[in-house]
Order: C-alpha cells, then sequence, then structure tokens
C-alpha cells in the first residue's frame, strides 16, 4: 500500500469512479444475491476493477457471470478466463450453444447474429442462479435507449424493461427491491463515456485483450464498415479481401462487431484517436444496431442487458 | 448537415486537448507541438493547487429548462454539437430521420427523442442524459421533457443537477413557464441558475429588450426567494455567446454560457459543509492477512473529513476517531464530498449498513416526525393512513404521512389548500416515523436533507421528500 498526497481537486475521473463505487456498494448492501456481467471487454474490464476497489482488502460479493455465444473472439474467452483466475473469483459461463441444443432459441441461419439471443441464455441464467441482480457495463451515452435507462433498472419476471414505467431515481438513493423472481440490472458506468473507459484504462494500468490494440487483420468492406473475414464471416463473393491495421473498439459476437481502421497500439493512442474520432463507438463498429433506430429498446424490452 | 451547424467546430481541439496534453507527457512526439486552442472558452478559470498532468477541472451537472419553442433542443444540439458530443454518424442518423419525417432541416430535437413509444406518440416521456466535455470539464447534461408528467420528471433531472440553464425566448419574455421552472429548480436546492434569454436574432439583439427580461425576472426572483441567479443573451440558432462571442451582442461585457459553465463552483468545492457519511457496508474480511481488519464502506456525501476527527455514530450516538482513510490500497489524509472511501475507527463500535457517520462538531440531529414538501411521483395516489419505507441515505424506516398542508399550485405558484396526494402534486406534509433518523435541513445538505418513500406492496417509488429546516420558510414558492 502507498501513501498518497491529501486530494486537492476531485478530478471527472474520481468523481466517476466515486459514483460507480458507489452504486457497485449499493448493489452488495440491497440485494441479496448479484451477479457481475463480465465478458472480458473493455466496459467490463473497468467494473472488474472498480469492484475491487470497491471492496478491497475484501472480496467482492459475488460471483462473476458470462453469456457466451459461442461466437466469441478466442483471445477475449481467454483474456476473460485469466483475468478471473487472477482474481481467484468464482466464473460462471451459461453458453448460447445450450439454448440452441435445447431448442430455446432457433436461429434462422447458422451465420446469424447471436447477441439478440443472449437474452434467453441470460434469463435461464439468472433462474438457475436465482440472481437477483445482475451488474452490467452499459453506458448512457452508447445508444439513445440507454440514454433513458436507469442506473438501478427494473426488470420484470419476464426479464422485460417497460420504458414508460420506469422507477423514478432521484439524487443517489436507488430502489433495487424486488419480488421474487423479478431483476434488477445495475450499471455502475451510466455516466461514463468511450473516452472515460479509455482514461480509466489508463490511469489504473488495465490489462485488456490484444484485439482492443492495432493488429494486421483480414478484412472486407461492406456498407461503410470493415468486417472482418472469419469463419463466421467469409467474404461474400466479389469482395475484395484487404488486410489492415485495425482495432476492435467494441468487442461482441464475431457476426456483429466490426474494427475500425488504426495504427493506435497503446492505450494512450487509442485515447488520442477516440477524442478525435467522427464516428460513434456504435455506429462505427456495431453490425447489428444499424438495422433499425429502435433496435437496442426493442432488445431490452426483450430482457437484453 | 444543417447549414447552421456549419459555422463552427471551434471547441473540438478543446475536446482533444487534454488527452493530447497526457499523450504528450508519454513521449508522443509530433503532438507536443499542438498549441493550446486559443478560444477564450477554454481558458480554465477554477484554481489548481497542483501542476496536474491536464488540467481536470472536475465534473458538472446541469439541466436545461424549456419547450421546445424555447429552442432548448436548438440549444442542445449546439452544445453538443460544437462539443463534438455529436458525432458524424449520429448526425446522418437523425439527417435521415429528418428527411423520413419530411422535413428540410434538421430536427435535433430527435436526438433527444429516444425510445420508440416516444417518436410514435410524438412526446418525450423521460428524462434523458447527454454527455459532452471540454477537455478540461466534464459535464453530464439532464435533458426534461417540457410537457408530460412535467413535474415529476423535472423534479428527478433537478435532484442531481449543480446548475439549471432557464430559457427564455425573448421575444415572449418571462413567462408562467418561466416561473415554474425556475421555482422547481430554486425548491431543488440548485445553487447556481443561469437565464438564457435566447432568440436574441429575433428581437434585433436589443440590450434594451435583454434587460428588460433581466429585470422582470429579479423582480420574479425576489419574490421567491432565489438568491443567485445569472444572465446571458444567446442565440442558440446562430451559436452566438454560447461558446463564441459576436459583434451581435458587442454591448454584452459578461461570460459566454459556456465560460459560466466552465468557471461554475463545484460542490466540492464548499469546504465548509458538514460531514455527513452514510454507512454503505461494514467490511470484515477475516482473511489470514487481515484477520481483524474492519472498515465502513461510504462515500463523503458532504463536507470533508480526515483522519484523527472525532466523529458520531447516528442514530446511536456511539463516539470515536478516525484511524485511516483508503480506497483501492491507497491511504487518504483527507476525504471530500463525492469521495468513495473505506474508513476505519479507533474503537470497535456496534455499525451496521444504515448507520450516519458526522463530525461531532457539527452533527445533526435525530427526529421521529419530518416536516418536509413532497414530490408524488405516482400514477396512483396516496392512501390515507398507509405507511411506506422511507429511504434516507441508507437507512429505511417505516413512515406514514400524518398531515398533507398546502400545495403548490404550479400556474400561480400560490400555495393552495391540499386535498390529498396525487400524481405531481408538491405538497408540504408532517410524518411520523418508526425509529430516530438523523437528518438535515434539504437547503443546508442535499444528502441527508432529501428521502424517497416506496411502497412496499409494488415497490415502486411513490415519493420524493426535501426535509424543512426547523425554521419554516416563508417564501410563496415552498409549501
Amino acid at each position: 500500500m502507498s501513501f498518497a498526497t491529501p486530494v486537492q481537486t476531485v478530478t471527472h475521473l474520481e468523481r466517476l469512479e466515486s459514483e460507480a463505487i458507489h452504486i457497485l456498494r449499493e448493489v452488495a448492501g440491497q440485494c441479496a444475491n448479484p451477479a457481475l456481467l463480465f465478458s472480458g471487454g473493455k466496459d467490463s474490464v473497468c467494473l472488474l476493477r472498480l469492484a475491487e476497489k470497491a471492496f478491497r482488502p475484501g472480496r467482492f460479493p459475488f460471483p462473476l457471470l458470462h453469456i457466451d455465444t459461442g461466437h466469441n473472439y478466442d483471445e477475449v474467452i481467454a483474456f476473460r478466463d485469466y483475468r478471473s483466475a487472477e482474481l481467484g473469483v468464482r466464473l460462471i459461463v451459461r453458453s448460447l450453444e445450450d439454448s440452441i441444443a435445447q431448442g430455446k432459441v432457433v436461429l434462422r441461419h447458422p451465420l446469424q447474429s447471436r447477441n439478440p439471443f443472449q437474452s434467453v441464455t441470460l434469463l435461464d441464467a439468472i433462474q438457475e442462479f436465482g440472481f437477483d441482480a445482475c451488474i452490467g457495463g452499459a453506458r448512457r451515452d452508447e445508444e439513445k435507449a440507454r440514454a433513458k435507462e436507469r442506473i438501478f433498472s427494473f426488470r420484470d419476471e419476464f426479464g422485460q424493461w417497460d420504458p414508460k414505467n420506469q422507477r423514478a431515481e432521484l439524487w443517489d438513493l436507488y430502489n433495487a427491491r424486488t419480488h421474487p423472481g423479478e431483476n434488477i440490472r445495475a450499471f455502475p458506468i451510466s455516466n461514463w463515456t468511450e473516452l472515460d473507459v479509455w482514461q480509466y484504462i489508463q490511469a489504473e494500468d488495465l490489462e485488456l485483450p490484444s484485439i482492443y490494440f492495432a493488429h494486421q487483420r483480414k478484412i472486407v468492406r461492406r456498407n461503410g464498415s470493415l468486417v472482418p473475414v472469419t469463419h463466421l464471416t467469409p467474404a461474400k463473393v466479389g469482395e475484395t479481401i484487404e488486410e489492415l491495421s485495425v482495432r476492435f473498439r467494441t468487442v461482441g459476437d464475431i457476426t456483429c462487431t466490426a474494427p475500425v481502421a488504426s495504427v493506435a497500439r497503446t492505450v494512450a493512442e487509442i485515447i488520442l484517436e477516440t477524442a478525435t474520432t467522427e464516428l460513434t463507438e456504435r455506429g462505427a463498429t456495431r453490425l447489428d444496431d444499424q438495422t433499425s433506430e429502435a433496435a437496442m429498446e426493442q432488445r431490452k424490452k426483450e430482457g437484453y442487458f | 448537415m444543417s447549414d447552421r451547424f456549419t459555422s463552427t467546430r471551434q471547441l473540438n481541439a478543446a475536446t482533444s486537448s487534454a488527452p493530447l496534453a497526457k499523450a504528450a507527457d508519454d513521449g508522443l512526439g509530433p503532438m507536443e507541438k499542438e498549441a493550446p486552442p486559443a478560444s477564450h472558452a477554454m481558458q480554465p478559470t477554477a484554481r489548481s493547487p497542483q501542476p496536474a498532468p491536464y488540467e481536470d477541472t472536475g465534473l458538472l451537472r446541469f439541466l436545461t429548462c424549456g419547450s421546445v419553442d424555447d429552442g432548448k433542443s436548438t440549444l442542445i444540439g449546439r452544445l453538443l454539437f460544437d462539443s463534438k458530443a455529436i458525432l458524424a454518424d449520429a448526425l446522418q442518423a437523425i439527417e435521415r430521420s429528418s428527411k423520413k419525417r419530411g422535413l428540410d432541416t434538421i430536427d435535433l430535437s430527435l436526438l433527444t427523442d429516444g425510445l420508440q413509444a416516444e417518436r410514435e406518440q410524438g412526446i418525450t416521456i423521460d428524462v434523458a442524459y447527454r454527455y459532452f466535455s471540454t477537455g478540461t470539464r466534464k459535464y453530464i447534461l439532464a435533458d426534461a421533457p417540457g410537457h408530460e408528467q412535467f413535474t415529476r420528471n423535472m423534479v428527478t433531472a433537478a435532484s442531481t443537477a449543480d446548475l439549471a440553464i432557464i430559457l427564455i425566448d425573448a421575444r415572449k419574455g418571462v413567462l408562467t413557464q418561466t416561473r415554474r421552472h425556475s421555482a422547481l429548480a430554486n425548491l431543488l436546492g440548485i445553487r447556481h441558475l443561469v437565464v438564457a434569454v435566447n432568440k436574441m436574432d429575433l428581437v434585433d439583439w436589443s440590450q434594451g429588450r435583454y434587460e428588460d427580461i433581466a429585470r422582470d425576472y429579479l423582480a420574479f426572483a425576489a419574490k421567491v426567494g432565489i438568491q443567485e441567479v445569472r444572465f446571458v443573451p444567446i442565440s442558440a440558432l446562430h451559436g452566438d455567446q454560447i461558446v463564441e462571442r459576436r459583434a451581435h451582442l458587442d454591448w454584452y461585457q459578461g461570460p459566454t454560457l459556456l465560460e459560466i459553465l466552465e468557471s461554475t463552483r463545484l460542490e466540492e468545492e464548499l469546504d465548509d459543509a458538514p460531514c455527513r457519511f452514510p454507512v454503505q457496508l461494514v467490511s470484515r474480511p477475516r482473511t489470514a492477512e487481515h484477520p481483524d481488519y474492519r472498515a465502513y464502506l461510504g462515500r463523503v456525501e458532504s463536507g470533508s473529513i480526515a483522519v484523527g476527527d472525532e466523529i458520531a455514530v447516528l442514530p446511536s450516538g456511539a463516539r470515536s476517531r478516525v484511524a485511516a482513510l483508503h480506497l483501492g490500497g491507497k491511504f487518504l489524509a483527507q476525504a471530500r464530498q463525492g469521495q468513495s472511501v473505506a474508513l476505519q475507527l479507533t474503537d470497535e463500535l456496534d455499525i451496521s449498513r444504515g448507520d450516519l457517520i458526522a463530525k461531532v462538531m457539527d452533527a445533526p440531529r435525530s427526529v421521529k416526525e419530518l416536516s418536509a414538501t413532497l414530490a408524488w411521483l405516482a400514477e396512483a395516489p396516496h392512501l390515507p393512513g398507509r405507511s411506506y419505507v422511507l429511504r434516507h441515505g441508507t437507512r429505511e424506516v417505516r413512515a406514514r404521512i400524518a398531515a398533507v398542508h398546502g400545495r403548490l399550485d404550479m400556474e400561480s405558484l400560490d400555495l393552495r389548500p391540499a386535498t390529498g396526494l396525487a400524481m405531481n402534486d408538491i405538497t408540504g406534509a408532517t410524518l411520523n416515523l418508526q425509529s430516530p433518523l438523523p437528518v438535515d435541513a434539504y437547503e443546508q445538505v442535499r444528502a441527508t436533507g432529501s428521502f424517497i418513500l416506496i411502497d412496499e406492496l409494488t415497490n415502486a417509488t411513490v415519493a420524493a421528500g426535501l426535509i424543512r429546516g426547523s425554521a419554516p420558510s416563508t417564501g410563496r414558492a415552498r409549501p
């Protein structure tokens, strides 16, 4: 442990950190059986560090939960396992493949994006373990529906979010009360932006999966996005495969996450790019959200994160 | 892209100035010669006692009050656009939607109408939060819709705001709506009110018109007890006096709207506020490394606390001293308002979640009866005699509304006799508590002067409460 000089000014990052820690402690104080959603992605990496800091030198009082679509990048899954083993915390993985095998998810096409179907597996996991709260790394700046979601977001017994009937949330007085079967989704970094996340990664010197940094990758250009050429997302007839220096701004299901052209190899370089980018995080990188103005709202109503 | 937004992206350079400076420290050579942005608006006015890698003057939360007609959406769009918080693809999406609706220009209100349900009905149903940064200060903007469930939304948005921008249409002057917004902002204890007189372009940039409006507003402000207010003439459409100065308003010598935001003193800088530390959790790891470790986890909600301070635990009244303060393995000599920490005491006391730690010298009083202003948020009205769970800080007690006094009439801002409590009502009330609660007047300490009421059957948050001081306020707008 090191001694710091007395705090003079509270920086914006310290304010955001304090708020997130306050929220994590409220979840632990109000909920009997919470879980922290950890995918190995950058937002949940921040969430994990915040949970560590909130309860140190004790352990944080909840397991990690990951809903694995089976279509994730190997680097991210390896990082997920490495990071949770390093912390010595319990990691629960529930797989979308199982939901497909059980017939609860039916894909129209084998290479279809599995992202929206995570809700089914998530709701099953919530029921299996009796979680009354799931802590997620969603941010309000990501998407229009999220801009209006509460920090403590209530889901009914069907896991549904009702945007027209949200609980009033005033001051920092969060209401996490639920009846059996109902669920709270808590979002400690609601008020963070993509830039805040990168600044926090820098301040805390956090490790990330390698695909967040610039690397050479085979891609094709499709509808204004760079689509990685993988076994799940092969090049279509007539498309030209290029090899580019790219990085991922957001990491999810392979079928719906696109990289951006970049030569940023360090967090500092990524911060520079983030501060000067012309495209939003989801707009540049999510192949699924562009389809409809209300795509996210619809998925959230169905129980999505 | 709309023409009206092509004039300047001056803030863009400023947005990236913070990370640029930081990157220079990291040895990224090419960026080192990047000159600081020339904009006067970007000169940080807050003091920084120690040299930092880059100046970070913290986080300001504010809300905008006004209807679409006042140019609220345009102002928000202007702030977000000039600070580069609206990125190209988001703007394109709005442009697409605008075209789909047969509009010639970009309708920036589409940016704030987030939900499908809202678009279907053409209304805004909830507070939306927006983010932008100038490179020195980060902003969280709560955008409360002006029509539907107005009181409920505005009270929610105002509860976490440090500053409110009240928009006035220069052609219309001070309206009922202006008075209503101002009264609620004042009621919710927002310390910094900024009246932005918008659409100055439509009154020929008239200084006389601006001064008339300011005079009218000040007369009203004095009547309802608003103590501090600042005025700025603007044109959100043309961008005058928001980020940039223009010749049109050369008679105005005061700060631009952004300069006001940049230089507003933050809550945590008010050092003389009493210390309030609600205990969220008790940490007892009981590990080999920390067999007897015990700490209280929480956030300093008001004032500051330092190692060695003599403290009282409420409501029990037990006393001790602060032995250590730390966060994430880092020890602190002092923690200030807004900081989450772990706090250790010199004595082993019986403390649990819900207790409040304060300094002995300015500990709050504990009460079993509360006098409060209630904002009723639930669709179902209050049923007399019904008991609720009252959450105050981290503590919950059972409470009953013993009496409802006057109701604030939102049209006249007069007190009217209250017959009950229904949605969007703001009333005075007396509450009986099952057990003692250490409270402050909301005016003095927001965190320990506020509470919510929860219906135990539905678990819904049905009301927000602001605790009144022992000396009843006489202001008209304070029922």
